[in-house]
């Protein structure tokens, strides 16, 4: 059932989610105003391994990523950027455009499947998606024109963030959902859908749409900033505060990631941030990864596995804000 | 067994084009990736030297390498690097195609504001994949 205490538990957790966000590009746009002298970057000096040496150790780190996320239920993008960005020597902005890439890949491998049995709704996407795809636009715009210090420091509390929201938002499998509001009748965006395990046909409607596709417009600004994916902030707007079940719910984000992350991709691509010897390593490691934890998903606990998830999350989004404090470099 | 149940025409035409344009463009980031890694074309960046780059802020690596930015990399395709972004253009460019082909069935299904809103989420696509949009460097 829908708890609004829920709902507007996640409200205030997205709203300092993006004063965390906002502190430090704020602060960076002020020092900017304040001198207009350019502010220097320390660039790391060249590793010593071969050059073959980080891109197999990333793809084997994203192999495991990639079981991580299955088994742990989150996007692997959101694994992604915060990890290799804080323990590889690759630039943020590399690390950003790869991360893009593999959570576009992730979602257009499984988005044919999801559309075709009905579990992510075309009708529920598609207003949804315009909104997060042009925000991500501008996310992708202000990532790359930020110094890495302040998209570190950025980066490193939108993680702590998604670690918050993943230890407090519950979620609910049927929302109840009184009465669909007057813009998702207008838009007719409804459905049934077949659930297996119960054999039942589930109604579902939605409600509360402008506050959900109000919240759109931040959780585009920051899968494009960050390259993060969205699935961690898709998940809980479309299934607690517009009311949609919670399978329809992930596999519509899911889908979504695939516009979502499109249009942000392409901004990196012509802004030069894309790596092929980062980008293909990566996408490989991951998908197989993801193929090995959904055969160890049955097996798996995944309580531990969640938290294992949790702690990881929280380790590599301390380490973003060390380093964009410059206390851990 | 209520229609509701089966995915919309528009879905079904949405999913069977992405499938079709997922699958090549991950088959073709992987052949392009093995023929950069093979040294079959010489690479623009020696692969020798990527560590030198792959550290530094983009707007510096663009400048070091002599590497423009927008749809550039399609005169060098030659080389073993940019070969690869042909596969990741493609898996970039699969949900604009997918977006066009459900415009006219969106249409011809009288469903006016939904075909209004795949023609927009074209021309956002569209503008992304430009290249007129420029990021500030830092």
């Amino acid at each position: 059932m829908s708890n609004p205490s829920i709902s507007i538990k996640f409200f205030v957790i997205l709203a300092l989610f993006s004063v965390l966000l906002l502190i430090p590009v704020m602060a960076f746009a002020s020092e900017q105003a304040a001198t207009l002298e350019p502010v220097a970057e320390t660039v790391p000096a060249a590793s010593s391994m071969p050059w073959w040496g980080w891109p197999l150790i990333l793809f084997v780190v994203t192999f495991f990523l990639g079981i991580a996320a299955v088994l742990g239920g989150v996007g692997g993008g959101v694994l992604f950027v915060p990890i290799i960005g804080g323990f590889f020597p690759f630039h943020i902005d590399f690390v950003r455009g790869a991360g893009l890439l593999v959570a576009l890949a992730g979602a257009l491998a499984a988005g044919p499947g999801l559309l075709k049995k009905g579990m992510a709704d075309l009708r529920l996407a598609l207003p949804v998606a315009l909104i997060a795809s042009a925000c991500a636009i501008v996310g992708a715009m202000i990532g790359l024109a930020l110094p890495a210090k302040v998209v570190n420091i950025a980066l490193g509390g939108t993680i702590l963030g998604i670690v918050a929201i993943m230890l407090m938002a519950k979620k609910s499998e049927y929302p109840e959902v009184k009465q669909a509001d007057n813009l998702s009748t207008a838009l007719r965006i409804s459905g049934v859908y077949h659930e297996v395990s119960t054999g039942q046909d589930i109604n579902w409607k939605i409600h509360r749409t402008p506050q959900g596709l109000f919240l759109f417009i931040i959780i585009g600004v920051m899968a494009g900033m960050f390259g993060l994916g969205a699935g961690w902030a898709n998940v809980p707007v479309l299934n607690l505060l517009m009311g949609a079940p919670l399978k329809v719910s992930v596999a519509t984000s899911k889908f979504l990631l695939s516009i979502t992350d499109t249009s942000a991709a392409w901004i990196y691509v012509n802004n030069g941030a894309v790596l092929p010897m980062m980008v293909v390593p990566s996408i490989i490691g991951i998908m197989l990864g993801s193929l090995v934890g959904v055969k160890l998903l049955t097996r798996a606990k995944p309580t531990a596995i969640r938290y294992m998830v949790i702690g990881l999350l929280l380790f590599s989004g301390l380490r973003a804000l060390l380093k964009g404090l410059g206390i851990w470099n | 067994m209520d229609n509701k149940l089966k995915a919309t025409e528009e879905q079904i035409a949405y999913a069977k084009l992405l499938d079709i344009g997922m699958k090549v463009g991950l088959l073709s980031i992987t052949v392009t990736f093995i023929i950069y890694l093979s040294g079959l074309l010489t690479p623009h960046i020696p692969i020798n030297d990527l560590p030198k780059y792959w550290s530094m802020p983009v707007k510096e690596y663009l400048h070091t390498t002599g590497i423009h930015t927008g749809w550039s990399w399609l005169y060098m395709l030659g080389k073993g690097d940019f070969l690869n972004f042909l596969g990741i253009a493609f898996l970039a460019g699969v949900t604009i195609v997918c977006y066009m082909r459900i415009i006219p069935i969106l249409f011809r299904k009288k469903d006016t504001a939904y075909g209004i809103l795949a023609i927009i989420e074209v021309l956002v696509l569209v503008l992304a994949a430009s290249g007129i949009l420029k990021a500030g460097g830092h």
